[in-house]
């Protein structure tokens, strides 16, 4: 019922990116929305285009759960898309209706837009989908370290979070057992007024929160029998390392900010106004 | 009022990387006033299955059918079935939720549209069927101990009176005392009320004792249907699934097997002992 909600929607497979270390799809992640957002003509996009199918590829995940993770912007993608189509204003007008136009340059950047969005959100879905929350959260911890010189608890949040995401799924099979524990007993959950819906919940809140409590401590006192105290002086039994395809993806994928930046400053490439 | 499944096929999480098949062409009728064991292990689709019963979770493909109602047609009282169907999982700290046990058994009836007083008349016999003492009436079910806690979660699904009481291994979590005060009491109420009782278990020796018939499911599919005695009697294909027979079942074979003629198709330790008092007095 409840079970096709997926966070974390973790893909998993044997592949390149699938191995790779987590703090090197977090940077890549980053370079290459940072790449997108600099980019600005249509070899850029071009090259972009090839990166991005190639990366797909290499994860083995199918294309159509990637995709999947662009229904949920689609929204604000049509309203990017038409705020920039009817405001921006320069160059020639295309075409007019009423007070509305579209100019050249609303045409450019509006679909530009429009396919920076998608690709972000596809190169973001890439990483979450071929890294699990776990070597996730790893891997921020790893990256966000120097911060502890500034007493920013790291660990500790690393930690909180990784707890978090270990969580999330054992709470939405427990609601799902929760929810059919209580329509088997005749409860109603989807017809009536708001308040009425709101009542219905609490026969599922009072069981998940008290069962998500009843976890904690339970949680809580293995970590205490187990001597934890936190990050200081801690060692993990497989610290992140870098290896031999690590720094050739970190390689990789400078060579295409490189590549796309060339691209997009020197080729005089143009098809129409893009 | 009897239960019947035909040929239902049921996939979890179809389009997803964890796709399962959780059942496989499974058939079978259930009678009323039967008392079923449904035993399996975990993932061998049992829960799935009588999540089935009562309109839970809707078969992919096949059919099942109530009363010899077909569930799945449009318009069919879902609400009513879940009535008639009792369904308890297996664990109460899914379903108590209300400040005391005695209100939290009148959730069933209540959600039923019945008058208070109805409600609360039901909840107390219920309450007393599964024999939940009655000091206890007005603390709160977090409160409880473990059986405590079961009963009263199996008198929340009987105050909505039932035909068929399903129970999703009531005995889980309980130390053996408990357990067989639980199963002792869910054999009475299957005698005093006369209701179809489908007990999933995991263990054998558990369901041996009360049950006229076992279902053995294993990988989604439906491995043995029978009484005790004939499910029993392929206890080496039951051994090559993982489940095991009941031990009198491997005793009565080893005497047999050491030139003792007993009769090895005994259930339980009750038989065995009077069967081997039979062979040695002869």
């Amino acid at each position: 019922m409840i079970r096709e909600i997926t966070i974390g929607q973790y893909y998993p497979a044997d592949s390149f990116i699938h191995r790779l270390d987590p703090r090197v799809k977090i940077v890549c992640t980053l370079l290459f929305l940072i790449s997108l957002f600099v980019q600005n003509s249509l070899p850029g996009y071009v090259v972009a285009t090839l990166f991005l199918a190639f990366v797909i590829r290499a994860s083995k995940v199918p294309f159509k759960f990637i995709v999947r993770g662009l229904k949920a912007i689609i929204l604000l993608l049509m309203f990017t898309v038409v705020m920039n189509l009817f405001l921006t204003k320069g160059g020639a007008v295309l075409v007019r209706v009423w007070i509305f136009q579209i100019t050249e340059a609303g045409l450019r950047i509006s679909v530009f837009m429009a396919v920076r969005l998608i690709y972000l959100i596809i190169g973001s879905s890439l990483m979450t989908l071929t890294t699990t929350p776990n070597a996730l959260t790893d891997g921020i911890e790893s990256l966000l370290r120097p911060l502890d010189k500034l007493h920013v608890p790291v660990h500790e949040v690393a930690m909180i979070m990784s707890i978090a995401l270990r969580f999330i799924p054992i709470l939405l099979e427990e609601t799902d057992k929760i929810m059919k524990a209580q329509i088997a007993r005749g409860a109603d959950l989807e017809s009536g007024n708001i308040l009425q819906r709101a009542k219905a919940m609490v026969p599922i809140l009072v069981p998940l929160f008290v069962s998500a409590f009843r976890r904690a401590n339970d949680l809580a006192l293995a970590m205490e029998a187990r001597c934890y105290f936190g990050g200081e002086g801690r060692t993990k039994m497989k610290p992140l390392a870098y290896g031999r395809r690590d720094y050739m993806a970190y390689f990789a994928v400078m060579s295409y900010v490189a590549v796309a930046f060339a691209a997009g400053r020197f080729l005089p490439f143009h098809v129409w106004i893009f | 009022m009897s239960i019947k499944l035909e040929h239902v096929n049921y996939v979890y999480g179809a389009g997803t990387a964890y796709e399962k098949q959780a059942l496989r062409d499974v058939s079978l009728e259930i009678p009323q006033g039967q008392f079923v064991g449904i035993i399996g292990h975990t993932g061998s689709g049992k829960s799935t299955l009588i999540q089935h019963l009562n309109g839970l979770v809707k078969a992919d493909s096949g059919a099942v059918y109530f009363n010899r109602e077909n569930i799945y047609v449009d318009g069919y009282d879902m609400k009513g079935l879940r009535g008639q169907v009792g369904l308890v999982f297996q664990y109460p700290e899914y379903q108590l939720f209300e400040e005391d046990v005695l209100s939290d058994v009148c959730f069933g009836p209540k959600n039923q549209g019945l008058p208070k007083e109805e409600c609360e008349k039901r909840a107390r016999e219920a309450l007393e069927l599964v024999g939940f003492p009655e000091k206890y009436y007005h603390q709160s079910p977090f409160e409880l101990s473990g059986g405590q806690k079961r009963r009263a979660a199996i008198a929340g699904v009987l105050a909505m009176k039932p035909k068929v009481l399903v129970l999703d291994e009531p005995t889980a979590g309980l130390d053996p005392a408990g357990r067989d005060d639980i199963l002792d009491q869910v054999k009475y109420l299957h005698d005093q009320t006369g209701m179809t009782v489908v007990l999933v278990s995991h263990s054998m020796e558990d369901v041996a004792r009360y049950v006229q018939r076992i279902i053995v499911m294993n990988k989604g599919e439906k491995m043995l249907d029978g009484t005790p005695k004939e499910v029993f009697a392929h206890y080496k294909e039951l051994e090559a699934v993982g489940l095991a027979a009941p031990q009198v079942t491997y005793v009565m074979h080893d005497l047999k097997a050491r030139g003792i003629r007993v009769e090895t198709m005994v259930t339980t330790v009750e038989e065995a002992a009077a069967e081997i008092l039979r062979v040695l007095k002869a």
